[in-house]
């Protein structure tokens, strides 16, 4: 590798560049080839998605409960058809309009249950690693059980807790989004947890101790952007396991109540009564639409952290552009 | 562990292991508690409209109730010690038989399935690693990412209409048909596991009809697990594999086909090991939808049915033994990891 360089312009060294502030934008040019393929097309399915819940009243043909359009009622159990291209449920309403609308019930609760995440994770993982003691003991234990909890059960449980047993309509969405972050949290809390704990004795910190920042500057100021890092690399890879509970909760008929909103995994359930008829349109779209979700979150989550934990990165090889032989010249 | 002190360091492993299990078996139990009592009492919640109100309360009395949260949480407590989940309110089954005889359906689908996973993700995930970044690796990383994000209620319900309806192959649901399930009602020492109780009837045409339900869920449920399983042995090998003893064993003109195979393959395996003590929490949820689905009646479709009554004591007690299950299991892998692998006793 001592080979004269002429032309350094040439060769491409970003990794070794200043990181973006962009995280994505960063991410994707640390990557190549079959990672960067997955990266695109994982965030690819992510915007088709988020598009589809934005703009879900202009794109769904039908409201989400609507079994009717200018006074006629639809037929019910429609195989999919011109009019129905994904045919009708047995309540009548248009699987079409109602996968289209469960895209945005599920991005609400991820949203939601991901801010939440973040709002109580970070903040408290800080505390935690960086005071120590017995506050740090007890909430590495409950987090400890809560990790070895099924995910679904323990849903379920705040679920029910937060719905009162009775799922009412406004706060369905609220209550699952809960739910989810109950269970999700521990994560967010463990990681930024040990990295602060890594971070303190860290001769930076001790440093500004030494200055006399108080513990809030040093955590808010120093530690902070050292911790949060891997922060959207969890997001996005729960965030996938989020939508899969969420599918779960409404497929135990828990969660978002079908009068309020639309949601896969209640769908779901209510086509398992049709299979044994081969009715397969009202269960197979709104399937497709978790599986197609969840995977576009998981291959940005997957490319993220294939780039950013160095326990997995391979070492992306500089081009080296030879100069050009005398005798070809 | 040829000399004392290493077998002296295990014992130490374990006797912290067990240690560190009890409180956290114990916050899961107080957790679900009051988590549970914050909605009201249970009785209201299943029985109210259903029953004048002067019934509730009879009821309540009974079920102690009225009595301070404290004293209730005491005595749930010291009733989770002695293996009693309490009473479900709807059906008054004891929770502990419930889960004596559903644990049985739970214990067989969850075995099936985690011998579809080892079966598929074993290999495949050694494939993947072996052929890094080439043409099989993308493909079987794609169907692991695949087989995460399907929920298992959609494959088992796709299975289900090709297979089951379409095709007629397989059962669609069940664990066993009508006559099977009677007939080997009568085993005489019962298990409940069907698979051994046809087997003690001695039918063989039984077997195969319980073998033949069983195909479907364990499908479903085994893949779930096994695109896991893929990732973890992908990674693991890969990690292994540039492991300077590995370098070493190509310096030496192993080839790469036996370096994979006799140098890195095993090692690699024992951080899966400890992994699969976490795999235990998803296999049981997993379970539970699985059970839904197929209408396989274990821990899982009884617990579907009592949320849908809207029986939480019965729903409490079922999470909760869950909970100790899992606990127990994530512990007994680690015993073997630990045993397995020396470097796991700190």
């Amino acid at each position: 590798m001592t080979a004269s360089l002429p032309e350094v312009e040439q060769t491409e060294v970003e990794l070794e560049s200043r990181p973006t502030r962009i995280p994505g934008l960063a991410a994707l040019r640390a990557t190549s080839g079959f990672q960067r393929g997955m990266l695109v097309a994982g965030a690819l399915i992510m915007l088709f998605f988020v598009v589809l819940a934005v703009f879900a009243p202009a794109i769904a043909p039908y409201g989400f409960d609507a079994d009717s359009a200018k006074g006629i009622n639809f037929q019910t159990l429609q195989a999919p058809s011109a009019k129905h291209w994904f045919g009708t449920t047995v309540g009548g309403e248009d699987v079409l309009s109602r996968v289209v609308f469960g895209s945005r019930t599920a991005l609400e609760v991820i949203v939601l249950a991901v801010l939440f995440s973040i709002v109580v994770g970070v903040p408290a993982g800080l505390i935690s690693g960086y005071r120590g003691g017995w506050l740090d003991r007890v909430l590495v234990l409950v987090t400890d059980a809560l990790f070895a909890f099924p995910p679904l059960l323990l849903a379920i449980i705040i679920d029910i807790t937060i719905a009162g047993g009775s799922s009412s309509a406004s706060g369905g969405i609220l209550a699952a989004a809960i739910a989810i972050t109950v269970v999700y949290v521990p994560q967010y809390f463990r990681v930024v947890r040990n990295a602060t704990v890594a971070a303190r004795e860290e001769p930076y910190v001790e440093a500004a101790r030494a200055l006399g920042a108080p513990p809030r500057t040093v955590m808010i100021r120093y530690i902070f952007g050292n911790v949060v890092q891997t922060v959207p690399v969890i997001a996005t890879l729960n965030a996938g396991d989020a939508i899969l509970t969420l599918a779960g909760l409404g497929f135990l008929g828990f969660g978002i109540e079908p009068s309020s909103a639309a949601e896969w995994g209640y769908d779901l359930n209510k086509a398992l009564s049709d299979t044994a008829a081969g009715i397969w349109w009202t269960g197979t779209f709104p399937g497709i639409a978790i599986a197609l979700i969840v995977v576009g979150v998981t291959l940005v989550g997957e490319s993220l952290n294939d780039v950013l934990n160095p326990l997995l990165r391979t070492t992306k090889l500089t081009p080296v552009v030879l100069p050009p032989r005398e005798d070809e010249s | 562990m040829a000399t004392t002190t290493a077998s002296g360091s295990l014992r130490t492993y374990l006797v912290t292991r067990l240690v560190l299990v009890i409180p956290m078996v114990w916050v899961l139990i107080t957790l679900v508690f009051f988590v549970m009592r914050v909605i009201g009492d249970p009785i209201s919640a299943a029985l109210g409209g259903r029953l004048p109100p002067d019934q509730i309360a009879i009821r309540k009395h009974n079920a102690g109730l009225d009595r301070p949260i404290l004293s209730q949480y005491w005595d749930y407590l010291t009733g989770v010690v002695h293996g009693d989940f309490g009473t479900a309110l709807t059906d008054n089954q004891r929770i502990s038989h419930v889960l004596w005889v559903k644990g049985a359906a739970t214990l067989e689908l969850s075995f099936w399935a985690l011998l579809v996973a080892l079966i598929i993700g074993i290999p495949l995930g050694r494939l993947a690693a072996r052929y890094r970044d080439r043409l099989p690796d993308v493909g079987l990383r794609l169907f692991a990412v695949l087989a995460y994000a399907m929920p298992v209620f959609f494959l088992g319900l796709l299975l289900k209409l090709l297979f089951a309806i379409k095709l007629g192959w397989l059962p669609a649901s069940g664990r066993a048909s009508t006559n099977v399930e009677l007939a080997i009602q009568n085993v005489s020492p019962k298990t409940n596991i069907y698979i051994i109780d046809a087997i003690l009837y001695g039918d063989t045409s039984y077997v195969v009809d319980v073998l033949k339900h069983a195909v479907l869920p364990a499908v479903a449920l085994g893949l779930l697990v096994g695109g896991g399983f893929l990732r973890l042995v992908r990674v693991n090998l890969l990690q292994t594999l540039r492991a300077d003893y590995v370098e070493a064993a190509r310096a030496r003109g192993v080839p790469e086909r036996r370096v994979v195979r006799a140098h890195a393959f095993r090692n690699a395996l024992i951080p899966v090991v400890t992994v699969m003590g976490l795999q235990i929490a998803a296999l049981l949820g997993g379970a539970v939808l699985t059970e839904e689905t197929f209408e396989w009646q274990g821990i899982g479709y009884t617990l579907a049915q009592y949320l849908v009554a809207r029986d939480f004591i019965a729903v409490q007690g079922i999470v909760t033994a869950i909970a100790v299950i899992v606990a127990i299991f994530s512990f007994l892998i680690d015993v073997v990891a630990a045993v397995v692998d020396p470097r796991v006793r700190y």
